[in-house]
């Protein structure tokens, strides 16, 4: 047995990060964030109107044991943009009043728009739950 | 033993040499202030984690929250 095969929840979480181009790992759910760093940082993705998966790593210690020795990174949130760890909240905060955070997202420069916000909600992927890949 | 923000400032200014830090806190969420050359040409999450490495395991331990804002400064 390889040593990856022995560690189904890094590969789950390895999975998952690869395969959405946008992913935050959080406490709790985009719809009820369970901590106010979790929360502030899903705000601003909506904000953006920035579609991006999600993972609650509340339900299972080991989701976030195995995230932080895959990201050498100790705290929640944590978001990946093409698989690539751009930071937390502090980090996240200060790149999205700088408007690098929606450089590194493809984001154009704000214009104004009427556009409905029910349109793009739609278009979000459903929260992805690690438990259900093992 | 609780944290206080003043062991968090002296173990920042001492493990990042030449850093200075102002922290605040209630002894489960900080903000710490930390400014030095140290930082300089690192990317945000290089700087991020030469704070985190000061502390290790006790992030989201020992020490809740840390929220950390960064000024790097010119090397003299």
């Amino acid at each position: 047995m390889s040593e990856s095969a022995s560690n189904p929840m890094r590969e789950a979480i390895q999975s998952a990060i690869s395969e959405n181009p946008v992913i935050l790992f959080m406490k709790g759910t985009p719809e009820a964030p369970a901590c106010g760093f979790s929360a502030r940082t899903v705000a601003m993705l909506e904000a953006l109107d920035q579609p991006f998966a999600a993972v609650n790593i509340l339900p299972d210690p080991a989701i976030r044991q195995e995230l932080s020795e895959i990201s050498n990174w100790p705290t929640i949130p944590q978001l990946f943009v093409d698989g690539e760890l751009v930071g937390g909240c502090d980090i996240i905060t200060e790149m999205y009043q700088s408007g690098e955070l929606q450089e590194v997202l493809g984001i154009e420069a704000a214009a104004p728009t009427a556009e409905e916000p029910v349109a793009v909600s739609a278009a979000e992927p459903a929260p992805l739950q690690i438990d259900n890949l093992l | 033993m609780p944290v206080s923000p003043e062991e968090l400032k002296q173990r920042i200014e001492a493990g990042i040499p030449g850093t200075s830090a102002e922290v605040s806190g209630d002894g489960a969420h900080f903000e710490a202030l930390v400014a030095g050359p140290a930082f300089n040409g690192l990317s945000r999450i290089a700087q991020h984690k030469l704070i985190y490495d000061v502390f290790g395991a006790e992030i989201g331990d020992r020490i809740h929250a840390l929220s950390i804002k960064i000024t790097a400064l010119e090397a003299r």
